[in-house]
């Protein structure tokens, strides 16, 4: 009997174990469908990619679009701005990573990691694309050579990018961010 | 309730005791309202009653907003100027409602206030304190997300800020802040959902509301000289209170009553006065307004999140010691709801055993000097984040901390205080003169309560 008791105890331990364990991951299959309702959904899943001509843009200018909900700005560079972001020495930034998910991840912020080549593959510097979002709390910089460093100004919090969209000064933790970006003809970019 | 001794309900009729026997719902309304309460409570005790009118009033003008309001990021600014234009009396709704948010947080900021001079925080009222502070914050995150309501600039670029703050957050709050937004950016569906937990969190609230008063009804009021009611018999307990109606009730009528003719002095004549300008622009998120500001009652925090930057020598030792997991943006996160951590906390890190701020000569110096800082790192949040204002708010933000976090338990330690009145009823004649005996004082006609 004592023999049967013992057996009767290890079976109701592991009843109960079995079922808080079933319980839990019920639990858990039921309350996550509620929870993973508020992310982003298929159609705002499925506006990924953008073709944007930018045939009109002349040289010290920028084109604003708006992809996947935030502003992306395409500016062709002057040739002092490209003079001016070339001098920069890296160890000298705030953020040392070029942020460009074109090359690889550790690539350094020096100002050609961060433009784009043209549709003939050659980097002149002329083309830089980045994501218009303050990598501080998502505001959009002023461009057209705003802030201390001839590039870009976050009017929230006083955060200055470099003409290459390198932060410099301010709290924002890292550069401007850089989209998937291309070009598939002479005049138009792909984003995404 | 509250261990003081005074009457209960007793159900007279047949009618009365065959509800009483189902659902003693007599009692517990007869109880809640005839609760005994210090007779020497004074003006800094009527803004609880102010503060459960405004969640009322919230709460009404709110659903009838709700009725003619469409959440969508096309039709939401123009709904909002169709309430103003064209329904019925519309214009008052929604400017009560505007301005019923700043009367919550004037009311709220004044009893927190009150709470942190008078000890009210102080055992054994700490789960009182604990669930003020919550309600507190679903009251800013309620005001938040009403805020990105009327879908103008700063309700947009208000929510991008604020939603970025989660995003700062090391590996996860990419993944979080996408997940609140419902997208990579604000759009329609963090319009729908601010929407949906805008009416939820009201009633999280009023529940809440209910536990708070419940809290107090148990330990019984604190009151201005922090002694507590004598509950050793019924006749102290009635020379040191009076019960709540209709006492009490009338007190803090007449007190609404002023406040409202102030409140309605500025809904009908300064509506737009605690507002913005760029509200009453539709949101572009292609264009950010030069200078974006909170709403003033977020001002103080708003002010410690951007005073922590990447030149502050604090900043610079949390971003070695982790690794660079913390850096100025998340620090300047962790200190804006780490003020309110602290904040919450006071129970235990104010180590006096005084509990009122009436008998601690040197607490009150520093607590004043506490609500001056409040109002400076109100005006420093409100000013653009370049010249002296950083330093400004950095100064305040750390008198913020080194109040909770030093001052506090220090004071407890160093400070001489006076001697508190014995009794409250001792307090209540030093300030009315001597008791003619209407107010049921006993130790002038028996001095020996024994007898």
């Amino acid at each position: 009997m004592s023999h049967a008791e013992d057996h009767s105890g290890d079976r109701r331990d592991f009843l109960y174990y079995a079922t808080a364990g079933v319980g839990a991951v019920a639990v858990g299959a039921g309350v996550w469908p509620l929870i993973n309702q508020m992310n982003p959904s298929a159609d705002v899943q499925a506006a990924s990619q953008l073709r944007v001509d930018v045939s009109g843009i002349s040289e010290g200018t920028q084109l604003t679009v708006l992809f996947l909900g935030k502003p992306v700005f395409i500016r062709r560079r002057t040739p002092d701005e490209i003079a001016d972001a070339g001098t920069v020495d890296v160890s000298d930034l705030v953020d040392e990573l070029a942020r460009n998910p074109n090359i690889p991840g550790d690539a350094p912020a020096t100002d050609a990691n961060r433009t784009m080549s043209d549709f003939s593959g050659e980097n002149t510097g002329e083309w830089l694309v980045q994501i218009g979002v303050c990598t501080h709390l998502g505001c959009v910089p002023i461009g057209n050579g705003a802030g201390d460093f001839g590039g870009w100004f976050c009017p929230c919090h006083g955060s200055h990018y470099d003409s290459a969209g390198r932060i410099r000064r301010g709290p924002a933790p890292e550069n401007l961010h850089i989209p998937l970006a291309e070009f598939v003809d002479d005049s138009t970019i792909l984003l995404g | 309730m509250s261990g003081i001794p005074h009457d209960h309900y007793e159900p007279k009729t047949g009618a009365e005791k065959w509800l009483h026997r189902r659902l003693p719902i007599v009692s517990l309304a007869y109880d809640t309202l005839m609760i005994p309460t210090p007779k020497n409570l004074n003006w800094m005790w009527i803004w609880g009653i102010v503060l459960v009118f405004c969640l009322v009033l919230q709460i009404i003008t709110g659903i009838i907003l709700a009725m003619h309001y469409t959440p969508h990021v096309d039709l939401a600014f123009a709904s909002v100027e169709h309430i103003m234009r064209n329904v019925n009396g519309g214009w008052a709704i929604r400017y009560i409602h505007m301005n019923g948010a700043s009367l919550f947080f004037v009311a709220v900021y004044l009893h927190i206030f009150r709470g942190l001079y008078y000890g009210s925080y102080k055992a054994p009222r700490e789960i009182t304190w604990i669930i003020g502070m919550l309600i507190y914050l679903a009251m800013m995150g309620t005001a938040f997300m009403g805020y990105v309501l009327p879908w103008g600039q700063m309700s947009f670029w208000g929510a991008t800020v604020i939603t970025g703050l989660f995003g700062a957050i090391p590996l996860v709050g990419e993944s979080i802040q996408s997940w609140l937004l419902g997208g990579p950016a604000v759009g329609n569906a963090t319009l729908n959902r601010f929407l949906s937990l805008h009416y939820l969190l009201p009633f999280v609230i009023l529940g809440l509301v209910i536990v708070h008063v419940w809290a107090f009804h148990t330990t019984g009021n604190n009151n201005p000289t922090g002694v507590e009611v004598r509950r050793t018999s019924r006749k102290e307990a009635d020379a040191d209170t009076l019960p709540f109606w209709p006492y009490f009730v009338i007190k803090d009528l007449f007190a609404l009553v002023v406040i409202l003719v102030v409140f309605f002095a500025i809904v009908g004549f300064m509506p737009n006065y605690l507002g913005h300008p760029d509200n009453y622009i539709e949101a572009n998120p292609l264009v950010t307004p030069a200078h974006i500001v909170p709403e003033w009652y977020f001002l103080p925090f708003y002010a410690i999140l951007r005073a922590f930057d990447g030149d502050v020598w604090v900043v610079i030792v949390a971003n070695f010691i982790t690794g660079g997991i913390i850096d100025a943006k998340f620090f300047g996160v962790l200190a804006m709801f780490g003020a309110i951590v602290v904040l919450a906390l006071v129970p235990w890190l104010d180590t006096s055993s005084v509990r009122s701020g009436r008998y601690r000569p040197m607490f009150k110096w520093w607590f004043w000097v506490f609500v001056v800082n409040f109002f400076v790192l109100m005006w420093a949040g409100a000013m653009p984040a370049e010249g002296i204002y950083p330093y400004i708010a950095l100064i305040g933000s750390a008198y913020w901390f080194a109040y909770f976090l030093v001052i506090l338990p220090l004071l407890g330690l160093i400070e001489r205080p006076t001697v508190p009145p014995a009794t409250i009823e001792d307090d209540f004649k030093e300030h009315y003169g001597k008791d003619d005996g209407d107010h049921g004082g006993i130790t002038a006609t028996s001095p020996s309560p024994a007898e």
